[in-house]
């Protein structure tokens, strides 16, 4: 199983009248976590995209290939990659680079994005959000799986006799998970591609969670990728830790009551009751998240938010220490255990992947094999009815 | 067959006269039903017992609470609706408002209601014409002719007592008939669009597009 930490990228100000980060060492701090996460032995890393303050994470690719240089096992990933805004040459040009880069330590994770006026900055409708979805992944797939591209859509300039230059790392598209909260079309998509299925449920009940989980497993093993126990899922989730509970929740409560995401609503207590958000000792993270596979099966991927709420530099990296130090060798532990045979560990790897024969499911745009029967009876029918 | 009534009451005070007019009105329904040779069980929602709840939903995009989601059930499942409000600011109260911004838009489709309030005078009794009936229209609620409104003196001796009795009664018995008429249709002689009348809770996922007819025109093949 993957463990590992994603950061929105947010600038958030200290409200304990510590003075706050400027973007420049806020992005510091972001590089310093990455490296910090792959020396306590954390398998992931996820930066976030925006395009708008109070972010600092647009261009996600550029710092993901320092971090990329700078670390030898660490996969680097995204929480999300915009399929709606960006344009599907440039995310498949961008991460094909990255492999290079990376030697093949990466994969990604789509997503819509929630910000409204960044739509019209590039181009776009928030209210086709789900069409363009669809319709941006689809193209995606095709110029990293196909050598020349002859492509017309509704969203985007046509593509006549377009390559993808680099290819990608050994002729294998990166892995890809598709992130939805309230979306059960993204799951449905990531069911149909036999794709990845990344719940960030952190501001979410889980039982919505399970639900949604439910719906992907189901249309996965429909699709004809494998038994839905087997499908391939990640959740996110967000903890603050100290030696006990009282001072966890005596520290954290400041950042907790003033910070954009979580200040002014329910209170810090409640909000631990519905969320995943756990504020407490490192065995209380651990039972909490070792308690999620009984809603969602077994799962592939499990990543924490630590350095929300404006916290200073110097307690993330101590969260980041104390995560992979003491809570994710006992959750690596129990959630193996607890694994029948049978059930994939990860995610596929890249080495995986690129060992797949030509004609594998996975290198096919169209990789399920139901789609294509039934795509295939259609063409059948038309020409019969000619 | 065997209704259920919701009845959702926004009154704050202990007592309050908000919810004593919509414990009149289920008393008249239960009575009306009844009469029909029915039964009927009332589910009282006090909106003042959710009001943290409502604003848990409403601050976090959503996240219903258990109380939260129980009530969206309760809404979605019911035959029939009692809705009842003070008058705040002439119009409904936010309490009021706040509740039913956080339904699913189609949990009350086609569903009977009765709309009521109560004020300390007469002056905006109006409020069911303009505030109230425009609410549940955008809900697609099926909202009886007579609507209830009760100043304080209604509730006492007199022409203005036997006049809302009177009132809750006509009020009650229109709810219940359109209760009872709803689904009677002769399958064969009437088409029903399970669609038009689909009502949805919120707590559970709706149904999804096969992901064939979602990615259809969009696979680049124009």
């Amino acid at each position: 199983m993957e463990f590992g930490i994603f950061t929105v990228g947010d600038l958030t100000p200290d409200p304990t009248g510590r003075k706050s980060q400027t973007e420049r060492e806020r992005l510091q701090s972001i590089r310093k976590y990455a490296l910090k996460a792959e020396e306590v032995g954390l398998d992931v890393f996820a930066q976030g995209e925006h395009h708008n303050p109070p972010f600092v994470v647009s261009s996600p690719t550029t710092n993901l290939a320092w971090i990329a240089a700078k670390t030898e096992r660490i996969k680097l990933t995204t929480s999300t990659t915009l399929i709606t805004t960006n344009d599907p040459v440039l995310i498949a040009e961008d991460f094909a680079m990255l492999q290079h880069v990376s030697d093949g330590r990466v994969d990604l994770m789509m997503g819509r994005g929630n910000t409204g006026p960044v739509y019209p900055w590039f181009g776009k409708d928030i209210r086709q959000g789900i069409p363009l979805a669809i319709e941006n992944y689809h193209l995606l797939r095709k110029i990293w799986r196909e050598e020349v591209v002859d492509w017309e859509g509704q969203f985007r300039t046509p593509l006549h006799g377009f390559t993808l230059a680099p290819r990608p790392l050994d002729d294998t598209a990166p892995f890809v998970w598709h992130g939805s909260i309230r979306s059960p079309e993204i799951a449905e998509q990531a069911a149909f591609y036999g794709d990845g299925f990344f719940h960030n449920n952190i501001f979410w009940n889980i039982e919505h969670t399970a639900q949604m989980v439910k719906l992907y497993r189901e249309r996965y093993e429909m699709y004809g990728h494998g038994a839905k126990e087997n499908a391939i899922v990640g959740l996110g989730g967000q903890a603050f830790m100290a030696e006990t509970e009282r001072q966890a929740k005596d520290f954290f409560r400041p950042y907790f009551d003033n910070a954009p995401v979580y200040g002014h609503g329910p209170s810090m207590e409640d909000f631990t009751k519905m969320t995943p958000l756990t504020v407490g000792t490192p065995e209380q993270v651990i039972e909490r998240y070792l308690g999620m596979a009984d809603q969602v099966g077994d799962y592939q991927r499990q990543l924490f938010l630590l350095d929300h709420a404006g916290l200073p530099e110097e307690v993330v990296l101590e969260q980041i220490e104390i995560l992979g130090k003491e809570v994710v060798p006992v959750l690596r532990r129990e959630f193996e255990a607890r694994r029948p045979a049978g059930v994939r560990s990860n995610a596929p790897s890249h080495e995986e992947l690129a060992a797949l024969p030509a004609d594998a499911d996975y290198r096919q745009v169209i990789s399920s094999p139901v789609a294509r029967a039934a795509q295939a009876e259609e063409a059948a029918t038309k020409a019969e009815s000619k | 067959m065997s209704l259920k009534v919701a009845v959702v009451t926004a009154g704050l005070s202990q007592p309050s006269s908000t919810r004593i007019l919509a414990d009149l009105l289920a008393d008249a329904v239960t009575a009306q039903v009844s009469a029909r040779g029915e039964s009927v069980q009332i589910e009282v929602i006090e909106l003042r017992d959710l009001a943290q709840d409502l604003a848990t939903t409403m601050v976090t995009g959503g996240l219903p609470t258990p109380k939260v989601a129980a009530a969206r059930e309760i809404l979605a499942t019911a035959d029939g609706l009692v809705a009842v409000t003070p008058v705040f600011t002439a119009s409904y109260s936010g309490l009021f408002k706040m509740f039913f911004d956080i339904l699913d838009p189609d949990t009350l489709r086609n569903v009977p209601t009765i709309v009521a309030a109560t004020a300390g005078t007469p002056r905006h009794s109006l409020v069911l014409e303009h505030a109230l009936r425009p609410l549940f229209a955008y809900l697609h609620a099926l909202t009886v002719p007579t609507g209830v409104f009760a100043a304080t003196d209604d509730f006492g001796d007199g022409a203005e007592g036997s006049g809302l009795a009177g009132r809750v009664r006509q009020a009650a018995s229109e709810l219940t008939q359109q209760m009872m008429q709803a689904g009677n249709a002769v399958a064969g002689f009437v088409q029903s669009d399970a669609d038009l009348t689909r009502r949805v809770s919120g707590n559970s996922l709706g149904s999804t597009p096969d992901f064939a007819s979602l990615l259809k025109g969009h696979t680049g093949t124009l």
